[in-house]
Order: structure tokens, then C-alpha cells, then sequence
């Protein structure tokens, strides 16, 4: 069996840009995820806003990552056909107190860096969203937070490894592995696997694989619940910028802004819990969102709910990232990686090559990237329906084409399950649910899946 | 059919919809001597949802005998297609300028097309509510679905999503998805309600009954678990009881809502109540050269009635493309009081004509009357016993004369011969 450079161990977004990152630096990669499919756990659901970092603790690791990664992406969206909603955000204050807080976040986002900050006066606001309720006392307006597709980047960057010869393993699942000086030799559920260097990207179960192969963790994951709600995408209508809540020590709180998909979105809660594999939803919280995303925009209370979701969020006892180098075992930890992993994570793929190269690897980085473009799903860039020749509208809520579906089936990296279809090609998500194109998809996808749509034909 | 070659088409009357509504108003229209009356359907298929409904009855009214869905929905086709009304399938309806003409813009895979008409007729029916709207906790694994989806799988797929759901619901709807679990070889294993009693008529509750399928009532479904696909869900009583039940699929049947973002896109008005465009007693939408028909405009009629109210509506835009319908200024408004879900139309002008009915719902269980009053004066008493998803009717004629806004409500007390107006403000 071949030797890989790096085993990299999870395909959530830290582990898609770390297999991009080591692609394109020359190593030779072999990614193991243990789901079906690439955005399997903590990646899957998250608010797909871009940070610029102006709320991140000054000087931070997370912080350098954060603009790294929003750099990065900036500069490359375009050769992979990434979208990028300019919405801006603001942080609105509901009360004194939190008006009062407003001059500290102005100050941390100057430290950061981000000087195209500028406050706005409740009237202000009012002009610049008529829909927002005139609770609003005041607000900083942050105008480098947009808004993002949060999967075909993943997808992008991993069809890009693959084209620079990563070798992308999905239901595989790391059970064991012992380092012999020089090799790991990882005993997985689909075989062994060797490489020199292990890059643990394992996300709501990275302190586990830190124990299991290393012996010890030096931090422990404490799952943490979001749950959101999309409205339909007439809501969408109601607001520009993205609203932010001032933040707690916790979390970043309850945010409203729009999606790259045309609707708008609320959430995150953010509940502690112990389970790592469960997000479930839960009416009552389902409807306090509900609620105050109404208080937020009154006009939302006539407005359709199209969607519910819940993700977890792998967070440690500590705030900030648990990332760790093991020269001596050929090993390092990307760990903790919270809600800024999205935004941050080209910056930390980066961030762990250099570490890597301290380590002292080497290689000769690719002369001439493939950039394989991905399918458009943003609603603001022309969609596959507006070019003749796609066969027909199987999703007619999310307007998504026969020809996107075989194209997304037959593809180098086809979904291992029914969420990996609808996270390439968005059939499914709209405000029927399915009750028009379930079926039809059912059939399309027959023998693509392991957990298949149909239970079998009609008696 | 000529149609998706021109990059650009004008019509008479341009009808969004192929189901049995579009169908009956568009095959009417023809039949009146229209020149160019085009149905267009996002479905390669002309019939609509009763496609796939395999069960019976369809076509009393229509046909005078009894057919199944696609066979109804066949014969709804082929009328039209005799009539000489041209059907563009595949072609989905992207936007509506409101402007001078009216200009919908639509897609298919042969690209681009805008069709310029004197009139619309919106028929884009209805669904069921799907699960992550009704804000049902739990997991969110394969094996969740609404009936249209489950007798698609059954009908157009010939495939079964699962074996041993729980139906949620007792609308009429419902009992079908009963019939279509049995011709997929599924065997419910519970159906609940969370009503106190039947949402449809008792007498139906007869058949789960000779299925063997449990129905329970003042029952919730408060979690649904499943990594992969369904495995069990919680059920929870008004007792407070909770119980967990195997299954692998959960069917969430009724709770119609029109489908109705391309009448929100054209910037019609549209009845929170209802979920669907407000009309006039011409089916004249916020937009008057806008109709609207069947099942977009009341959460949820049978074919046969939408179909029989289409024909009216193609009559009124008939009329008025002779310039014959009264004004569409200074309508009444009505409005849904105590324990009245929706009314339709919500405006009547002055004029003869129009649709016969005033079409309500009840929110929930009513014994008593049907009370319309306006400005504090009962202007009819209806006595009247019914439930929820029940039709009601109100003759239009009796409101013909009101000179102001109505609101239809409720009294649940039996006698009401000479109450206080009290309850009409």
C-alpha cells in the first residue's frame, strides 16, 4: 500500500480547504471522513456568513485565520464560480446597555483592523431597512460581512485536491493507528491506511481521535445546538444587511440575515449538550426563534416557514481554537474550530502548512492549479434554469434542473446521501419540502445511495 | 404546438396551470371563441395533482360517471386539446409584468419565453404542509413526507418510501393516503389526530377501522428520531401521556396551503387567511386582468368543484375582455370573524353576475348559525352545524345590496332569532 504525506481525518470545512491547502503545496493527500459525504457533522449547518474577524478576540490565532480565510476566499470565489452576497452587517443595539457596549465593539473591530467600521443612528437605520423594527436604538455597521454559499466551496476546494491527486475516502471512519518513528498506520473502517503525518480535522469527535491515537487530549469537545429557521423567500424582500445581536461572552447570538439561496434565515440557539450525532429541532425553540426574528421584523410574522434545521457546533471548555502541533508524532490537532470554521478555515488550512513546514516536510508546490468551476447555486447569479438545454425543473421551489442532478450524480465527487444532493444542487430545500419532486427524486437517485429514498418498489 | 420556438407569443388568455381548474377554464374559454388560449404547466404532464391520485371518485360533475385520477385527469386533457386550447408543458412561469400588456416570462429547456395576454388565469393549486412548517421536533431523517409526494412515489414512480408509517391527520385527504399506503403494500401502524375527534366526516373514520389501522385522537407527534431514515417517534396525548412507536416513515396529510409565490411575485394581494390571491365575486385578483381559480384561492375543494367554479371564472373573463364586468372600484371588503378561518371572495362590487357563492371555512366545530353583519346590523342569520375543512356556502345574492364592509362570524348558541347586535361590531 502507498504512503500518503498527510492522512487529514474528517471533510467538515476545516478538513476540504486542509486537503485543498496540502494538494496544492505538492503533499500527497488522503482525506478519511467517516460519513457518507463531504459537510457530514459540525459543517453542515451554520449562518454561511463571511467574518471579516471585527468581533474576534485581538491578536488571536482565530482572529489571523479568520482574515486569512476571508482574503483567500475573495481572491479565489471567482475562478471556481463562488458567490458572494455584499450585504454588510450591523450590529444593532435593542437596549441602553447594549448601546452602551457598542464603542467597545467599534474599538475591538478598529484593533482587528476593520476601519471601514461606522455607527448609525436609529434614523439611520430606518432608512437603510425600512422593515426593522423601530426598536432599534443604534447600530455599527460592518460592511465586509457578506453572505456565502456554505457547501459548494467545500466541494470546490475537495474537487480541486482531487484533481492534484488527493485521494478522498468517505464512510471511513478512523478506529485505531499506531506511529512507528516515521509512518502512522491508521486501521480505519474501510482498511489501513499509512501516511507520515496525521492531520486531525475530526471536528465533534476531534478529542476522541486525539485520545485514541495519541493517548491523551489536550481539550474536550462540548457539542453546543444551533438551531435556525429559513422563511420563505418572499422574507427576503424585508431585509439587506445582516442583522447581528450584540455578542455574549458564549456566543455570537441570534442572527437574521438573508441566505445565498434568495430566503432569510434566523438562528443560531446555542444549547449545550452531550450527544454528538443528534441535532434535533425543537418546536418551542423553533418558535422563540420564530418570535425573535418577529420582534426583529414585525412583517415576518405573515411570513412562511420553508425550512428548520439544527447543527452542533464543536466547541471545547475554552473559546478559542485548540489547534496543536506534535512534532515528535508526526501529528497535529486542528481542534474547537466554532462558528468562525467556515470563514476561517482557507486561513487555517495556512495556518497548518506552515506549522507543517516547521515540522520539517517539504514539497514542491503544484506550477499550474486546476480550478475546477461548481455549479452557481446563489439566487443573485444566473442559475442553470436561465441556459436552454436542461432538460426540465425537477425542484420547481429551488428551480433546480434534470441536468444539475446528473450532472451533481455523475460527477468525480458524487453525494454519498440524499443531504449531500441537496447541499450540491439545493433540490428539496424549498418551501414544499418535496411534496412536488420527492418522488421524481427518488427515482433519479435510485441505487446512488445507501440509505435510498425508496424502501423499495410498490407492492 | 408552435409555442416554445417563438421567443415571444401574444394570447388571449394565458391560463398558469394544468389541473383541473386551468384545464376547465381554458377548454371553456375556447369553447366561447377566443383565438389563442394557452395552459402552461411546470409538469411535463397535463391533469394536475389528480395524476396521481389513483383512487376514485373523480368526475361526477364533469363527466357524469365515475373515474380514478389519471383517468380523470386524461379526459380533463383531452378535452382541452379538443377545444383547441394549445398546452405548453415543461414551461415554468418565472415572473409576471404587470405592466401594458401583462407579460408572464417563461422557462423550459428550450430556453426563454415571453407571452404577452390579455388576461391570466392563475390555477396553481394547492400542497399539503409540509413537516419542517409545522415546526415538528426531533431529527430530520429520509422517510418524512406529505400525501402528494407519497402517491407520486405510488402512481408516477411506482416505488414506496416506506412500510410502516404513522399518518398524521384526519382530513379527508388522509383516508386517501390510507388507500395509497395499501396499494404500496405500507401498513400504518398509527394514524392520530390531534383534535379531540375527526377532522373529516365520523361516518369516514369507518375505513382505518377496516384496515386495522389505530386512530388516535388529541394526539401530538413531539419527536421523530432517526439518524439515517425514520425509526420511531414519540406520540403525546392531551393526558399528557407519551408513547413511543416504531415506524420508518411519518405522512403529514392535509393542511392545504395554496401554491401561491408566483401571485406574491406579481404583487397581488394576497389573504393571509386563505394563502392565496384575494378576489372579487368575478375571481378578479388585486390586478383585475388577473383571475384566479380553484384551489389557489381556497385551501382545499374537491376537482369537481374546482373545475365547475373555473368554468365561471373563464365565463367572467370572457365578459370581460367584452367589456361587460362592472368596475372593479369601490368593493365591499369581506372579512372572517369569530371562528371563521376564511371567506371567498374577500370583495363584491356592484354588478349582476358573478360567482353564486360566498365560499367559507369554520375554524373549528360549529353548531349554530352563520352570522354576516355589517356596520353593527345582521344582515343574514345561516343556522347552520358544521366542522373544520367543511364547505360552507353563503348565497351571494343575499349580499348583493350591502353598502359596506361585511364580516362573516360564528354564533355558537342555538337560538338566534332577536340577540343583540352586540356581537355584529
Amino acid at each position: 500500500m502507498s504512503i500518503a504525506d498527510v492522512a487529514i481525518v474528517g471533510a467538515g470545512v476545516v478538513g476540504c480547504a486542509m486537503a485543498r491547502r496540502f494538494a496544492l503545496e505538492g503533499a500527497k493527500v488522503v482525506l478519511l471522513e467517516r460519513g457518507a459525504d463531504l459537510l457530514s457533522g459540525a459543517s453542515k449547518a451554520n449562518s454561511a456568513i463571511l467574518h471579516t474577524g471585527f468581533d474576534a478576540p485581538p491578536g488571536s490565532v482565530e482572529l489571523s485565520c479568520m482574515q486569512a480565510g476571508y482574503a483567500e476566499y475573495q481572491a479565489i470565489r471567482e475562478s471556481f464560480n463562488l458567490p458572494l452576497l455584499e450585504t454588510g452587517a450591523m450590529v444593532v443595539a435593542w437596549s441602553d446597555a447594549e448601546k452602551a457596549a457598542l464603542d467597545g465593539i467599534e474599538a475591538q473591530a478598529r484593533a482587528n483592523g476593520i476601519h471601514d467600521v461606522r455607527r448609525l443612528t436609529a434614523s439611520e437605520i430606518r432608512a437603510r431597512e425600512p422593515q426593522l423594527s423601530h426598536r432599534a436604538l443604534e447600530a455599527l455597521l460592518v460592511p465586509g460581512e457578506h453572505v456565502i454559499d456554505p457547501w459548494s466551496p467545500f466541494l470546490a476546494y475537495l474537487l480541486q485536491a482531487k484533481s492534484h491527486g488527493a485521494e478522498i475516502r468517505f464512510a471511513t471512519e478512523v478506529i485505531s493507528g499506531g506511529f512507528d518513528g516515521d509512518i502512522w498506520t491508521l486501521q480505519t473502517s474501510t482498511g489501513e491506511q499509512r501516511a507520515r503525518t496525521v492531520i486531525n480535522c475530526a471536528g465533534l469527535f476531534g478529542d476522541r481521535l486525539d485520545a485514541r491515537l495519541l493517548g491523551t487530549a489536550s481539550f474536550q469537545i462540548r457539542p453546543r445546538k444551533g438551531q435556525f429557521v429559513v422563511f420563505d423567500k418572499a422574507a427576503a424582500a424585508l431585509l439587506r444587511t445582516i442583522v447581528l445581536p450584540v455578542p455574549s461572552e458564549r456566543t455570537k447570538g441570534v442572527v437574521l440575515t438573508r441566505t445565498a439561496f434568495g430566503n432569510l434565515l434566523v438562528g443560531p440557539t446555542a444549547e449545550e449538550q452531550q450527544d454528538r450525532e443528534r441535532a434535533t429541532v425543537v418546536d418551542d425553540t423553533l418558535r422563540g426563534l420564530i418570535a425573535r426574528a418577529v420582534e426583529m421584523i414585525p412583517a415576518l410574522a405573515d411570513a412562511g416557514v420553508t425550512a428548520v434545521y439544527a447543527g452542533l457546533r464543536p466547541a471545547t471548555e475554552e473559546k478559542h481554537y485548540r489547534i496543536s502541533a506534535h512534532p515528535d508524532r508526526n501529528w497535529i490537532t486542528v481542534g474547537g474550530i466554532r462558528s468562525t470554521g467556515m470563514t476561517a478555515s482557507l486561513g487555517i488550512a495556512q495556518h497548518i502548512y506552515k506549522l507543517y513546514e516547521e515540522m520539517g516536510h517539504r514539497h514542491v508546490p503544484v506550477a499550474a492549479p486546476a480550478t475546477p468551476r461548481v455549479p452557481n447555486l446563489a439566487e443573485h447569479e444566473p442559475r442553470d434554469w436561465q441556459s436552454a438545454g436542461y432538460g426540465e425543473i425537477v425542484c420547481h421551489c429551488e428551480m433546480v434542473t434534470l441536468r444539475e442532478i446528473e450532472q451533481a450524480l455523475s460527477g468525480p465527487l458524487a453525494p454519498g446521501n440524499f443531504g449531500g444532493l441537496r447541499r450540491r444542487t439545493r433540490c428539496g430545500m424549498g418551501r414544499c419540502q418535496g411534496f412536488y419532486c420527492n418522488a421524481r427524486l427518488a427515482q433519479l437517485t435510485a441505487g446512488h445511495f445507501a440509505s435510498p429514498l425508496a424502501v423499495g418498489d410498490a407492492a | 404546438m408552435a409555442l416554445p420556438s417563438e421567443r415571444s407569443a401574444s394570447v388571449d388568455a394565458l391560463v398558469i396551470g394544468a389541473g383541473p381548474a386551468g384545464l376547465a377554464s381554458a377548454t371553456r374559454l375556447k369553447r366561447l371563441g377566443l383565438a389563442r388560449v394557452v395552459v402552461i404547466d411546470r409538469e411535463l404532464e397535463a391533469g394536475g395533482i389528480p395524476r396521481h391520485c389513483g383512487h376514485s371518485p373523480f368526475g361526477m360533475r364533469e363527466f357524469g360517471r365515475v373515474l380514478t385520477g389519471p383517468a380523470y385527469a386524461r379526459r380533463l386533457t383531452d378535452a382541452a386539446r379538443r377545444a383547441g386550447v394549445e398546452l405548453m408543458l415543461g414551461n415554468t412561469v418565472v415572473a409576471i409584468d404587470t405592466g401594458k400588456p401583462l407579460v408572464a416570462t417563461c422557462t423550459s429547456s428550450e430556453g426563454i419565453v415571453r407571452i404577452a395576454a390579455k388576461r391570466i388565469i392563475l390555477a396553481t393549486g394547492v400542497r399539503e404542509m409540509p413537516r419542517a412548517a409545522r415546526l415538528v421536533s426531533g431529527d430530520r431523517p429520509i422517510g418524512v413526507l406529505n400525501t402528494g409526494a407519497l402517491q407520486a412515489y405510488a402512481y408516477l414512480q411506482h416505488l414506496a418510501p416506506f412500510r410502516r408509517p404513522v399518518i398524521v391527520g384526519t382530513e379527508l385527504v388522509s383516508l386517501s393516503s390510507l388507500l395509497t399506503c395499501r396499494k404500496i403494500g405500507a401498513r400504518p401502524v398509527a394514524m392520530i389526530e390531534e383534535r379531540s375527534g375527526p377532522t373529516t366526516r365520523r361516518l369516514f373514520m369507518g375505513l382505518p377501522r377496516l384496515l386495522g389501522v389505530p386512530v388516535l385522537y388529541g394526539t401530538r407527534i413531539t419527536d421523530i428520531r432517526g439518524m439515517h431514515r425514520v425509526e420511531a417517534v414519540t406520540l403525546s396525548g392531551a393526558d399528557g401521556k407519551r408513547q413511543d412507536i416504531e415506524c420508518d416513515g411519518v405522512l403529514f396529510t392535509g393542511r392545504f396551503t395554496p401554491d401561491a409565490p408566483l401571485a406574491r411575485a406579481a404583487g397581488l394581494d394576497i389573504d393571509s387567511r386563505t394563502g392565496g390571491p384575494t378576489i372579487d365575486q368575478f375571481a378578479r385578483t388585486s390586478e383585475p386582468r388577473i383571475f384566479a381559480a380553484g384551489n389557489v384561492l381556497h385551501p382545499v375543494e374537491t376537482a369537481g368543484w374546482s373545475w365547475r367554479e373555473a368554468v365561471r371564472v373563464a365565463d367572467f373573463v370572457a365578459a370581460d375582455l367584452g367589456g361587460w364586468l362592472p368596475s372593479p372600484e369601490n368593493a365591499i371588503t369581506l372579512t372572517p370573524g369569530d371562528g371563521v378561518r376564511y371567506v371567498v371572495p374577500q370583495r363584491i362590487v356592484r354588478g349582476p353576475g358573478g360567482l353564486p357563492h360566498i365560499q367559507l371555512r369554520a375554524t373549528g366545530d360549529v353548531s349554530g348559525a352563520l352570522v354576516a353583519c355589517s356596520k353593527g346590523q345582521r344582515l343574514r342569520t345561516q343556522p347552520m352545524t358544521s366542522g373544520p375543512e367543511r364547505r360552507i356556502l353563503a348565497p351571494l345574492a343575499a349580499f348583493r345590496q350591502a353598502d359596506s364592509d361585511i364580516t362573516f362570524s360564528f354564533d355558537n348558541r342555538r337560538s338566534t332569532a332577536s340577540r343583540s347586535d352586540a356581537t355584529c361590531v
